[in-house]
């Protein structure tokens, strides 16, 4: 446990000795569009989903997520998973390490990005960062002690395409997933977004309210089977309007109520979030391993 | 365990490419960058040429998005040239704005389409009016 708050206080130090950045988040919490982070700047995030659970415990699992642009074109991503279950029990549920690639150097009609993310946690995690396979909402009704017992090494590929056509983004992420032990078969799942800012033009106050300062949009999401049984059968979705708040101080919320379209997705996922971003992260890296700033 | 071996190596990583990044920060100049624009976008005109509120709200995009890496008033700073050279003070604003949008993704320069094209040229209308 010690070891844990030591590796999450770790970057808040390193984090004091930055400075904070506007950032022009998008909406989404499930999808991805095409835009990077920039380099050298280091975004801090923690979200929240509550979900509701038919025959089970509501629950409430976060997450916090380290975002680095390391270079223009690639950006690397570290997370730590936990959940607490009503009238049950918390936990720390793992972690997964994500990289976004973006292999084409100027924007084109559609801009893709591959997406490679490695997870290691249990099956008590519930952030449901991604519907995949036959994941359904009865997979988390049982109890943290039960679940925890179970391990998932997986690994999860995307390709981002995303678009942006007259101030509207446009984004469509296909997802295939393997998990590590020989006999579980690739599963598959989708995630798309559409969302805008609320005003295209920037008014020349530094102000919070600004409708520029919003981005609204709305994503869809769900499970696509698995290589033996590949469709909707038994698989879950959700849609989920999306709201971006980002502030002049640099920071960004996020809330994004997300409802289940059928009998096998939870009925409410009500999610939050709430990142900022630091510049100079690189630099200050730089100089603790002894390189001159 | 695990977890702590994944953090070092993720920090190792995110150390090594903050090195990389940096001995890739090579300075190119901005003529050649300018050459890389296709004909068709350097004949785009700004919408907002005409308006006397964009450069004021340029200036505040620019200090909010660019002066990070250019520095405030676009002098330059560490990570990104001064955008008052003359090559640049020249360039017809559709070669600014491809480069806004599209980026020098190889040169640690970020594409910027993820502003709204007005935003992208109201920060041109305030470049174009740095004196």
């Amino acid at each position: 446990m010690a070891t844990h708050l030591q590796i999450l206080l770790m970057p808040l130090v390193l984090l004091c000795l930055s400075s904070p950045l506007f950032a022009q988040e998008s909406p989404y919490i499930v999808t991805y569009d095409h835009h990077l982070e920039e380099p050298g700047n280091l975004e801090v995030e923690y979200f929240s989903t509550v979900g509701t659970q038919r025959a089970g415990n509501d629950f409430h699992a976060y997450w916090m997520e380290f975002e680095y642009g390391a270079t223009a074109w690639w950006t690397t991503e570290f997370y730590l998973d936990g959940q607490t279950t009503l009238h049950d029990s918390s936990l720390f549920t793992g972690f997964r390490w994500e990289n976004r690639l973006r292999p084409l150097r100027a924007e084109h009609f559609i801009n893709p990005v591959l997406y490679i993310e490695y997870e290691n946690i249990t099956e008590a995690d519930k952030i449901i960062k991604e519907v995949e396979g036959h994941d359904i909402a009865a997979d988390h009704g049982d109890l943290n002690a039960a679940l925890r017992k179970g391990h998932n090494h997986e690994l999860e590929f995307k390709v981002i395409l995303s678009k942006d056509f007259r101030g509207w983004n446009f984004a469509v992420n296909p997802l295939a997933t393997k998990n590590l032990s020989p006999s579980d078969p690739w599963e598959f799942g989708y995630a798309m977004g559409i969302s805008r800012p609320l005003a295209l033009r920037a008014s020349a106050q530094r102000c919070a309210f600004c409708p520029e300062n919003f981005i609204a949009g709305v994503e869809l999401y769900g499970g696509l089977g698995d290589a033996q049984s590949f469709g909707l059968h038994q698989t879950s979705h959700y849609l989920a309007p999306a709201l971006a708040w980002n502030l002049p101080s640099g920071w960004t919320l996020r809330l994004s109520p997300g409802f289940g379209l059928n009998d096998n997705s939870h009925r409410l996922l009500l999610r939050w979030g709430l990142s900022r971003e630091f510049s100079g992260f690189s630099e200050m890296l730089h100089g603790l391993f002894g390189g001159r700033p | 365990m695990k977890t702590t071996s994944a953090v070092i190596c993720f920090a190792a990583l995110v150390a090594l490419a903050s090195a990389q990044q940096r001995a890739s920060r090579h300075d190119e100049p901005a003529e050649m960058i300018l050459a890389k624009v296709p004909v068709k976008a350097r004949s785009k005109c700004n919408p907002f040429a005409n308006d006397p509120e964009a450069p004021a709200a340029g200036g505040k995009l620019f200090e909010q998005h660019c002066a990070e890496c250019h520095g405030q008033g676009a002098d330059g700073a560490k990570r990104g040239p001064s955008l008052r050279a003359n090559a640049l003070q020249q360039a017809k604003p559709g070669e600014i704005f491809w480069i806004v949008t599209n980026g020098v993704v190889r040169r640690g320069m970020p594409a910027w389409s993820k502003l709204p094209e007005p935003q992208r040229w109201q920060i041109i209308s305030w470049l174009k009016s740095l004196p």
